[in-house]
Parts: structure tokens; C-alpha cells; sequence
């Protein structure tokens, strides 16, 4: 068996006698792309104007955008606005997960009601279904505990409870809309992973449970994690719809409130904006480093890792 | 690949000293498998002997892997009776009733038998040796320190001392299908299952390859070889069967079945894979 060392490989082909010096390279004047330049031009002349008309309009009031950008009730509504979105991506992940799991069960029946409440979900509108929670009341008065058909009652609610804790309706209208959508996400990573790889895991010894967990949806997650990046960005904007049920659960709707009433309609937009903008910035971010994270094995960036590891290693040996 | 046959022979001679090589370690007894309307496997009968290399060679699509898969039970059979180390693969016979075993069960039996894969089938997101350590800790419950330790050896047997920490992805062929190697003999199994082990690799990445089989062969191990390699099968198998159209064509010595067949299906498939 021949074995070469990094630095073995790298002396030969240093060393080839066969091998000439790098000749020097071509030089030659470039094509003038007079048309980039022209179109660069005219580009950046009718943003310039567009940015000018928008920042120099007085309808949109800078010194009100910049007294209600800090203030402590736009800042609770941002907090709120977070705070559903990651309850409301925790509850979809959750359960979209459950629900793959159902869709690609043999057992019919779990996969046949996976398939429903992804149908049902998936095919009305979300502002709908967030009009539907709010009116929960309307079509049950009283939330039962027991066993049903059997008349077995453990204790009961007033619904009004539930309307009058407007976040409850928001995280249930939010969740279970996102679990349909994370459904499809997570059952598409699992596909993704070769089959090759549960072939491998399973004549290993490995059991069913333990390859899914070990092998495979540690896989899926590299497909998965870029997709619900974007949902948890569509999750953060989605929740703005919440401002219909008028209780001012988070920003949107808070600021809504005020320009119903002040009728600052465009600076306080313009603070939402600004938010809203902000916060998908930072979650890009975040976005790009879970990436990394659960793109282990694929990146270039590993050939570097590995080589660092190898001289630990090297080390310890010594 | 000298310097490292004593390892891997010693590999295989310390799994053979509990093998009583009186029992055949695969027994295969009528084996029918179909996919649906196609029948692929036929009525096989097959017997394979401890530290026994035993090859099995015959056109696409014929049904040599179905049958590999068929042993380790990543396919169930519709007909016949398979044993591998005595066990009866995925069953529990009850006087005449068979009992489909429980997953966990099959892992156990799974456990016993390695696999070694055409598309080599490493876990992209593992280093090399986490490879190797994966199963031993989960499955096998060993300790990570001891893992570690004989996952490194392992490795170093198969000539990859110095790719411990890379990724697949940062490995050639030949070196993956090396570290796949000591991936299924690191759960220290009876039985070695290849599925064409070299049919993926470049051409001068087959020779590192086969070099670690004829070591393991040469220490002892039972292995059963899907391969379209004559030479290798001259060279070290004790067994050569020609599998076609579902059914062992021809079977016995490879001097005898490679040297001076009887079948004339074996003449025309030697003669096309020779010229």
C-alpha cells in the first residue's frame, strides 16, 4: 500500500523536473462596457430621485418615525411580535414533525390524518384561519374536559376565557398553520437523505429509532434548517395579520391602534417597517451560521478543520 | 499493503477462535424472492464455511446483491429458509409456526453480519473514524474511549492513519471504501457481506481495495463477495458460484468453475467479462 503524506505529495510536485515555471501572464487592454456604465447611470439616477421623494415627503414626519422608533410601547409590541414568532415556530416545528412522521407511517390511518390536516391548513389562507380562532367563542361556548361520546366530564371552561387571552388565539392560529407547511419541510428532508445511508445504518446493527435519530435526520436538518430559516422570516411578517383581531397583541397592531387614532398612518408604518426589517436582518444572520453548523462534512472550509484536528491529534499521540 | 496484513490477519484469527467451522456460517435453503410480479431469487440453495471466502459472480441484474441483501435481512424472503451463524435471519421458529422478529431483534442479528457497500455509503456528516465509532458506542454500548482507540487502529490497519479527521467527502474512492471496511469491523461481526465493492472506483484505486479483503480473507474471516473481479476470486476465493436469472447456474472451486466450467451460461459469461 503506498501512502502519501500531505507534505510528501506536496515536495514531488515541487521537485518535477518535468514541470516549467509559471509563465507570465497575458496582458491585454479590456473592452470598455460603455453600456454597464450607462445603465449603472441611469439606475442609480432614478433610485437617487425616488429615495429623495420618499425621504424629503413631510407626510411621513421623521420627527414622529424617530419618537415612536424607541419608545417603550413600540418596543413591548417588538418583544410581543418575537416572542409569537418563535412560540409559534416552536409549536409548527414540533408538530410538523409529528405530522411527517405520521405521512410517512405505514400505519393508514395516522397517515391519512396527516394528510387531512395538512389539506386543511394549507388550503385556507392564514387570515382566515386567525378570523376563525378569534370567533372560537362564537361556534363553542364551553371547552370540555373529558372522554368523548361517554358523558365522562373531568372539569370545563368558559371559551370567552380563551378570547379574552388574545395570545393563546394567536400562537394556536399561527402554530398549527405553520405545522402543515413544516409537515411537508421536514417529510422533504427525510426523503432527501439516500437510502443508502438507513441500508448502511440499519446492517450495522443499528435499530429503526436510532437510525432516524443518528443518521438520518441529522441529514435531513442541512435540507430543512435554509427552508424554515425563510419560515421563521415569513413568521416574524405573518404575525403583523394578528392586528385584525384588533387587541394589539404585538407590533403591528399596537401601532395600529395609535394611528387609528392619531392618524400618523405613514411614520408610524414607517417604524414598523424599520422593525421589521431590522429583525430579518439579524435572523439572516443566524440563519447563515445554523447553516454551517448542520452543513458539517460538505463545506470547503473542512479540509482546514480536519487538518487542525489531525495535529491535535498528532499531539496527543507524542 | 505488506506491512499491514499481519494486522487485519489478526483481526480475522482472534473473530475464528469461538467458530465452530463444522456448521456452515450462511446456510441458504430454497431461498425465493420477488418483487412483486418479478421473481429475482429462485430457489437458492447455498452453503458458506467459516473463514470460507466465497464469491459470487453472474451478469446485472441476476440476482447476486438481492441475495447479499437477502442474509443480512435488508430484504425479506417470500420463500425458503436462511441461517447465518445458525440463526434463522429475521424469524423465530415455533414448532411449525414462524414468528416475524421484532426490529430490535433483527438489529441484534444485523449486528453479527458487516456489509460493505458499492456507493461505500459512509455518513457524510461523520469523520472517518466517527464512522467507525458510531455504531460500537450506540449499538454496542462500548465505551467512547475504548471506541476511539480501536476505531484508530482499525483505521490504521487499512492504511488511513493519517485521515482519522477528515470527511468523506475529503477522500478518494478507494479511501472510502477502506474506511467502510473498518466501519462494518469495528462491530467485530462473523460474517462479511461485499455488494461490488469495487465497481465504483477508478480503476487504479481498485488495487487498494482488494489488498484489504485478501488480508481479512487471509486472517480468517467468512466473507461472501458480489464481484466482477476474476482474478481476485482466483486468487483467494475457497468458493465460486454463477448466479443467473435467479438461479446458481454453477457452483464449486474456482479452478474448477473459472479454470474449466461445465455450464455453457458460465463459459459465455467468463469469456465476455474476460475479453
Amino acid at each position: 500500500m503506498k501512502l502519501f503524506g500531505r507534505g510528501q505529495e506536496r515536495a514531488a510536485a515541487a521537485g518535477d523536473p518535468a514541470v516549467a515555471a509559471r509563465p507570465e501572464a497575458i496582458k491585454a487592454i479590456p473592452i470598455r462596457h460603455w453600456g454597464r456604465w450607462l445603465s449603472a447611470a441611469v439606475v442609480i439616477y432614478l433610485v437617487a430621485a425616488l429615495v429623495f421623494s420618499f425621504v424629503k415627503n413631510p407626510i411621513v414626519e421623521w420627527p414622529v418615525v424617530w419618537q415612536y422608533l424607541f419608545k417603550w410601547y413600540t418596543i413591548t409590541g417588538l418583544l410581543a411580535t418575537l416572542e409569537l414568532t418563535f412560540v409559534a415556530m416552536a409549536v409548527g416545528a414540533v408538530g410538523g414533525t409529528v405530522l411527517a412522521v405520521m405521512r410517512l407511517s405505514k400505519n393508514r390511518v395516522l397517515s391519512t390524518v396527516s394528510w387531512a390536516y395538512i389539506w386543511f391548513f394549507r388550503g385556507t389562507p392564514v387570515y382566515v384561519q386567525i378570523i376563525l380562532w378569534g370567533n372560537i367563542g362564537v361556534l363553542y361556548r364551553r371547552f370540555y374536559l373529558g372522554l368523548p361520546f361517554t358523558g365522562l366530564v373531568a372539569g370545563s371552561t368558559d371559551s370567552g376565557l380563551l378570547v379574552n387571552h388574545l395570545i393563546v388565539v394567536a400562537i394556536l392560529a399561527l402554530g398549527l398553520n405553520e405545522a402543515a407547511y413544516a409537515a411537508e419541510l421536514v417529510r422533504a428532508g427525510i426523503i432527501s437523505v439516500d437510502a443508502g445511508q438507513s441500508e448502511a445504518a440499519l446492517s450495522l446493527g443499528m435499530s429503526p429509532p436510532l437510525t432516524m435519530r443518528r443518521i438520518v435526520l441529522p441529514q435531513a436538518m442541512r435540507v430543512i434548517i435554509p427552508t424554515m430559516g425563510n419560515e421563521t422570516i415569513s413568521m416574524l411578517k405573518t404575525t403583523s395579520l394578528l392586528a385584525v383581531l384588533g387587541g394589539g397583541v404585538e407590533m403591528f397592531g399596537k401601532l395600529q391602534l395609535v394611528y387609528n387614532q392619531t392618524f400618523q398612518i405613514m411614520p408610524l408604518l414607517v417604524v414598523g417597517c424599520i422593525w421589521y426589517l431590522t429583525v430579518t436582518t439579524i435572523l439572516t444572520i443566524g440563519q447563515y451560521y445554523l447553516e454551517a453548523y448542520f452543513g458539517k462534512g460538505f463545506g470547503q472550509a473542512e479540509t482546514e478543520a480536519a487538518e487542525k484536528r489531525t495535529l491535535k491529534r498528532e499531539a496527543r499521540r507524542v | 499493503m505488506s506491512s499491514n496484513a499481519g494486522g487485519l490477519a489478526a483481526v480475522g484469527a482472534e473473530l475464528s477462535e469461538t467458530i465452530d467451522t463444522s456448521q456452515p456460517m450462511v446456510k441458504a435453503e430454497q431461498v425465493w424472492k420477488s418483487f412483486g410480479r418479478l421473481d429475482v431469487l429462485k430457489g437458492i440453495d447455498l452453503e458458506v464455511y467459516p473463514q470460507q471466502t466465497f464469491v459470487l459472480l453472474g451478469p446485472s441484474g441476476g440476482g447476486k446483491s438481492t441475495l447479499l441483501r437477502c442474509i443480512n435481512h435488508l430484504e425479506k424472503i417470500n420463500a425458503g429458509r436462511l441461517w447465518v451463524a445458525g440463526e434463522l435471519m429475521g424469524y423465530r421458529q415455533k414448532g411449525d409456526v414462524l414468528h416475524e422478529m421484532r426490529s430490535r431483534d433483527v438489529a441484534r442479528q444485523r449486528s453479527l453480519v458487516g456489509m460493505v457497500f458499492q456507493r461505500f455509503n459512509l455518513f457524510p456528516h461523520k469523520t472517518a473514524i466517527e464512522n467507525v465509532m458510531e455504531s460500537p458506542i450506540h449499538v454496542q454500548h462500548v465505551p467512547h474511549k475504548r471506541a476511539e482507540t480501536e476505531a484508530e487502529e482499525l483505521l490504521t490497519r487499512v492504511g488511513l492513519r493519517d485521515k482519522l479527521d477528515v470527511y468523506p467527502a475529503q477522500l478518494s474512492g478507494g479511501q472510502q471504501q477502506r474506511v467502510a471496511m473498518a466501519r462494518a469491523l469495528a462491530m467485530k461481526p462473523k460474517l462479511m457481506l461485499f455488494d461490488e465493492p469495487t465497481s465504483a472506483l477508478d480503476p487504479e484505486l481498485v488495487g487498494e481495495v482488494l489488498d484489504v479483503m485478501k488480508d481479512l480473507a487471509k486472517g480468517g474471516m467468512t466473507m461472501v463477495v458480489v464481484t466482477h473481479e476474476i482474478g481476485f476470486a482466483k486468487e483467494v476465493a475457497d468458493g465460486v458460484a454463477l448466479i443467473d436469472g435467479g438461479v446458481i447456474v454453477e457452483q464449486g472451486p474456482p479452478n474448477e468453475v473459472l479454470v474449466s466450467p461445465k455450464e455453457e451460461r458460465t463459459k459465455l459469461f467468463l469469456s465476455k467479462v474476460l475479453a
